[in-house]
């Protein structure tokens, strides 16, 4: 097994400062392409409303954790104090959903949390080791202090010419394009 | 955001401006020297990435050698039994409760760093919280192993969860103690989580960076595929927004319910409601005493002076300053409420306390969290970075005597004169105890070693040159 092809993956430009990134997304955006994807070394503020991309989805998955955790918490108190092993405790009820507050609470946490950290990798599709961006020569400079626009093949509008000179029109430096190296 | 003075005074007349002359703001910038995000990055990498420091090495030797005493402690614990601890009646709880409490409210200033501060946009915290929450973490290990051999049989500690065993019992919901499993764990393993994923996007630089493949395996594999998309980081910002969001309840609860392990027996001195807010208060006093004595070393080792400025030692110490002074309010209001309740016992257990037998460890509290923090009323004591060194470990042993007043001179003396003692640790005790802080630098050498000391997006992202709109915002 060997690299013996590729297939093209998109144009890439990289750009010197955040502010130079956040106007050409703008542009980029205008011009109507939506195969595309911003590369910075910082979550740079307000570039999502700049791309046209909305609010994160996390939130959901934490709010399934959260669930998930709250009800756990009642059930394992519920069924092991009252249910399976009745346990008598200063005469009080079996069971109450206020004496082992903090056992909901804490798997609330717990749950919700681990909701979030999983939610957050499955929105962003992680882990995936093999990006064909990380084909990119200076890809690692995306996090020290480069900032790059890659519009994909993939893209309606896309086409080598017209997108290069487009890239170059918007400020975009080093106009490279990215192949994907593919066994076969 | 700052306003700038063009801003506020625009709309001004000018021949009202002269008059008046106002100020100037300028706020003190979080990077000095103005440095750019490639010094940063070279910086903060640089530490993983060069060879291994002699002193590196030193430290980390030493750091083995103390923790043996822990190894040696735990294994003659295990091996002969749990009366190798001083713990006897009337204290049965003696070291091991005073350990744990010590340890965990150490960990309370990593998380109040890396989720309260976050919450309230203190830009500062950026350059200080990976290293507090590898406080957090490694604190947390250390508190764990106290109440763990404490149960005597180690190898029935998993008894503690609930998990079917062949007893066919189930844990006591309703005691404090099991409570206390829950929050603790529960506490370890989100502090973990949102340490590593804050890690994340620098460990994908360091694997960008990497030359070495042992290096490109490590961070390839921790980073998951980062790649600096920004898709991810919107995800990601929303995700560490969340996880901060959890981590302050969380981190409020936990000290909480530590205190209920006391405050929900019936004893004198114990059985108050000014415990939790009064523990929450003296676990964030601690811990950043803690944070001052790791990172003051490491800002003088590493040359960070540009990243963990004055601005960052002075809003600590005025931190420790704000709950030093909570803590001794808690200690005068709990002397008042003895007076005010009347209740005798109540009553007795304070003036025992103050002058009783555990006189001396109550006067050594005293003066670490109370007297010493209110130096740092004095803007010429904040900056001697030498002396604000000294008081950090004067807080430390301060907060690990209040535990040992607060456990120790009730247990000792009870309702009843008749089964009255006096607890004294054994050398088993001061092993196991001295070791931990062994443990706790071997892992803290590991860290400063193999993963990146600070966030560098979140402090690239507090400089200038972060702002997408040249600072017209």
């Amino acid at each position: 097994m060997g690299k013996l092809m590729d297939i093209k993956y998109g144009l890439a430009a990289t750009f010197n400062s955040a502010k130079e990134l956040f106007d050409a997304a703008g542009l980029v955006r205008e011009e109507g392409y939506k195969e595309w994807e911003c590369y910075t070394p910082i979550p740079v503020h307000g570039l999502d409303a700049q791309m046209g991309v909305g609010r994160s989805k996390v939130p959901c998955f934490t709010l399934l954790g959260g669930i998930t955790g709250f009800c756990t918490g009642m059930l394992i108190v519920w069924f092991m104090n009252a249910y399976d092993y009745p346990l008598i405790v200063g005469g009080k009820p079996y069971f109450s959903p206020i004496y082992p507050f903090p056992v909901f609470y804490e798997l609330t946490i717990l749950f919700a949390a681990f909701g979030t950290l999983f939610g957050m990798f499955f929105l962003n599709r992680l882990p995936r080791h093999n990006h064909p961006v990380f084909e990119h020569p200076s890809f690692g400079r995306t996090g020290d202090d480069k900032y790059m626009i890659v519009i994909e093949v993939e893209d309606p509008k896309f086409d080598d010419d017209v997108t290069k000179d487009f890239l170059k029109s918007v400020g975009g430096k080093s106009i490279t394009l990215i192949r994907e190296p593919i066994n076969s | 955001m700052s306003v700038k003075p063009s801003d506020s005074t625009s709309a001004i007349p000018s021949e009202l401006l002269s008059k008046i002359k106002p100020a100037k703001w300028e706020d003190t910038p979080l990077v000095l020297n103005k440095r750019n995000f490639h010094w940063v990055t070279e910086k903060i990498c640089g530490i993983v990435e060069q060879k291994t420091p002699t002193w590196w090495w030193w430290c980390f030797i030493t750091a083995m050698a103390i923790a043996s005493f822990t190894g040696l402690g735990l294994l003659y614990l295990v091996s002969t039994g749990v009366g190798v601890w001083g713990n006897n009646n009337p204290v049965n709880w003696g070291w091991a409760i005073v350990n744990f409490v010590f340890w965990i409210g150490i960990g309370h200033a990593g998380t109040l760093i890396s989720a309260i501060l976050c919450l309230l946009k203190q830009k500062w915290r950026t350059s200080i919280n990976r290293a507090s929450e590898a406080m957090t973490v490694f604190a947390v290990m250390c508190a764990g192993i106290f109440p763990l051999f404490h149960v005597g049989r180690v190898w029935f500690a998993w008894w503690l969860f609930p998990l079917p065993n062949a007893n066919a019992i189930w844990p006591q919901f309703r005691s404090p103690l099991e409570w206390d499993v829950f929050a603790v764990s529960t506490y370890f393993t989100v502090s973990i989580l949102f340490w590593y994923m804050g890690m994340i996007p620098d460990l994908a630089v360091l694997r960008d960076r990497a030359k070495e493949t042992w290096r490109k395996y490590f961070y390839g594999v921790l980073a998951m595929g980062w790649r600096n998309a920004n898709n991810h980081w919107r995800n990601f910002e929303m995700a560490y927004l969340l996880l901060a969001g959890l981590s302050t309840p969380l981190v409020l609860s936990v000290h909480t319910i530590v205190s209920f392990d006391f405050a929900v027996a019936n004893l004198p001195g114990w059985h108050t409601t000014i415990f939790p807010p009064y523990f929450v208060a003296g676990a964030i006093f601690s811990g950043f005493g803690m944070v001052l004595t790791l990172l003051l070393p490491l800002r003088a080792i590493f040359g960070l002076h540009d990243l963990i400025t004055e601005k960052h030692i002075d809003n600590m110490c005025k931190i420790i300053l704000a709950t030093g002074s909570m803590v001794g309010y808690a200690y005068s209001m709990e002397f008042f409420i003895a007076w005010y309740g009347a209740n005798s016992y109540e009553g007795f257990a304070f003036i025992n306390r103050a002058f009783g037998n555990y006189w001396w460890a109550y006067w050594i509290m005293i003066s670490c969290n109370v007297i010493c923090p209110q130096l740092f009323w004095f803007k010429s004591i904040k900056n001697n970075i030498p002396l604000v060194w000294i008081i950090s470990i004067f807080v430390n042993v301060g907060m690990w005597f209040e535990r040992f007043v607060i456990a120790n001179t009730t247990l000792s003396r009870d309702f009843l004169p008749s089964s009255w003692g006096y607890y004294s640790p054994t050398v088993v005790d001061i092993f196991t105890f001295f070791g931990t802080f062994g443990f706790f630098s071997i892992l803290f050498l590991l860290f400063l070693r193999f993963l990146p000391l600070m966030p560098m997006a979140e402090v690239k992202s507090v400089m200038p040159a972060a702002d997408p709109h040249g600072g017209k915002h």
